[in-house]
């Protein structure tokens, strides 16, 4: 009984240095990375690269969250609002739903999934084949050369594609608003105009940005720390998936709570 | 004049409570090829990571070309590293960049030359590890082991380094292409050997080190059993060593 007591609290302790270990790695990483960040050369190149990657090749993917997203949210709210006989409030609160939440959130969520995982893949590959080493011994700092393109490139290339969701969301609740529900075009614009804030845009722009640099260095860190061969590549990129997208969800709720008060 | 152009004073390596390196003292000869030779765990590579200062002493000093490298700072020791270069156990290429593209690399992150002047000197130094111009624009992906090694020291010769440094440069590679391998390692060392140019090789391979050494170290657990010519080393009277020549 006390040896199988000793094993569990041994067992504890050691989850405990592991996870301690982890946060230890990963705030030694975010530091470097920001002093990296600021030491020349400046891999512009590389940046857009990476703005090019991150933004532009998930526009597509962005399009179609997006118009079914606005479509979908806006023909709910008109079942609910039916009821009370408040189907003009479809625009404003499908836009104001969008601007705060939908458009930033759920951009953080589809690039964590494409562009997180491909950084983990690709740094990680890079690490079990001794490329990263390659790097090193020519005497150029592998953190500079890859993980600061790809943190910065998905800071400015979230809040963008945030815009885009917005954009093409107010778009799809406007077609499903006007079209299929039968909603006048004016009283549905003019409503969105009454309601909606620059205050709610920047708290979305805010968002879209914070999100951004986490899923950049989240993706980066765990390519960095890949162990072994592609398992070990697989296990990274998961991981990379996983904490990328909580961290998104969880770190909302914080920044909401906190955005709400100042804009 | 100093006859060495790395020497190890004292040095020790600890992980946590296994010793790696056991206070290794010797230099490796200017001008000459070098191989540490070894079973798998006797700390040859850990020995490698400090040459290049990947890994730092937990005590002694690493002095390459007559400069602690342990004692220079972060920024100081990256553009030392440019002294050196390396060929990796399975090449290390840039899996995203072509054969012309990887030999480049570190000409346009570290040179002023201009496109003409790089494209020139890539192609030469390709063509003198007999890629040809087809090869040239390939991408790793699609070239042989063989192929792979000789742009990897294409690569490593970019810079023209003062020493060369090679992690097991034919594991995995047929007789034939690991003797061509080992050919072009000593035509590389005898054409730069007036620039004070270096060769380490680590290798397992006894029979290939015996051909094309001038100097062999041997090490085990951590210490070095020999350091000698490769003469004296074939005839040792070291049980290890025997028992290794006898594979």
């Amino acid at each position: 009984m006390k040896a199988m007591v000793e094993k569990q609290i041994e067992q504890l302790g050691n989850t405990v240095m592991q996870m301690l270990q982890g946060l230890g790695d990963f705030t030694n990483f975010t530091f470097k990375t920001i002093f990296w960040t600021f030491k020349p050369p400046y891999r512009f190149k590389l940046l857009f690269e990476q703005i090019y990657f991150i933004g532009n090749k998930s526009v597509f993917i962005i399009f179609l969250t997006s118009s079914f997203t606005g479509a979908v949210f806006a023909y709910q709210i008109y079942v609910g609002m039916k009821v009370i006989n408040a189907d003009s409030f479809i625009g404003p609160l499908v836009t104001i739903a969008l601007a705060k939440e939908l458009a930033p959130v759920l951009s953080g969520l589809v690039v964590a999934g494409r562009c997180g995982a491909a950084m983990a893949a690709q740094i990680g590959t890079m690490k079990v084949t001794e490329q990263i080493d390659a790097l090193e011994v020519m005497g150029i700092n592998s953190y500079q050369y890859l993980a600061v393109p790809r943190i910065l490139g998905a800071t400015i290339s979230l809040p963008l594609l945030s815009a885009i969701f917005l954009m093409i969301g107010y778009g799809g609740s406007w077609l499903i608003g006007t079209k299929l529900l039968q909603i006048d075009e004016v009283i549905f614009t003019s409503k969105v105009s009454d309601f909606m804030e620059l205050g709610m845009v920047a708290e979305g722009i805010i968002k879209a940005t914070v999100f951004g640099y986490l899923i950049g260095i989240i993706g980066t860190y765990h390519g960095f720390m890949v162990q072994g061969g592609a398992e070990g590549v697989g296990k990274g990129t998961n991981m990379a998936v996983v904490w990328g997208m909580i961290t998104v969800l969880v770190v909302d709720f914080f920044l909401t709570s906190f955005l709400t008060k100042i804009l | 004049m100093n006859e060495y152009s790395i020497e190890f004073k004292n040095l020790v390596k600890t992980f946590g409570n296994s010793t790696i390196l056991n206070n290794l003292s010797f230099g490796i000869h200017k001008n000459k090829i070098t191989t540490i030779l070894g079973f798998s765990g006797a700390g040859k590579t850990t020995l490698m990571k400090h040459i290049l200062g990947l890994t730092m002493p937990t005590s002694g000093d690493v002095i390459v070309l007559g400069t602690a490298i342990n004692k220079l700072d972060e920024m100081s020791l990256r553009e030392f590293r440019r002294n050196f270069g390396m060929v990796f156990q399975y090449a290390a290429l840039f899996d995203f960049l072509t054969s012309f593209e990887n030999v480049a690399f570190p000409l346009r992150e570290f040179t002023k030359m201009n496109e003409e002047e790089i494209k020139d000197k890539v192609l030469k130094l390709l063509d003198s590890v007999g890629i040809s111009r087809e090869a040239a624009y390939r991408l790793p992906s699609e070239l042989s082991g063989g192929m792979r090694k000789r742009v990897g020291l294409a690569r490593g010769l970019a810079l023209d380094p003062h020493i060369m440094l090679y992690d097991e440069p034919t594991s995995g590679l047929d007789p034939i292409t690991t003797h061509m391998v080992y050919d072009l390692m000593r035509d590389t060392q005898l054409a730069n050997v007036k620039n004070g140019f270096t060769s380490v090789i680590i290798s397992h391979d006894i029979h290939a080190t015996l051909k094309y050494s001038d100097y062999i170290v041997f090490m085990e657990k951590g210490t070095v059993v020999e350091h000698l010519d490769v003469e004296s080393f074939k005839k040792s009277a070291n049980p290890v060593i025997r028992r290794f020549l006898e594979l």
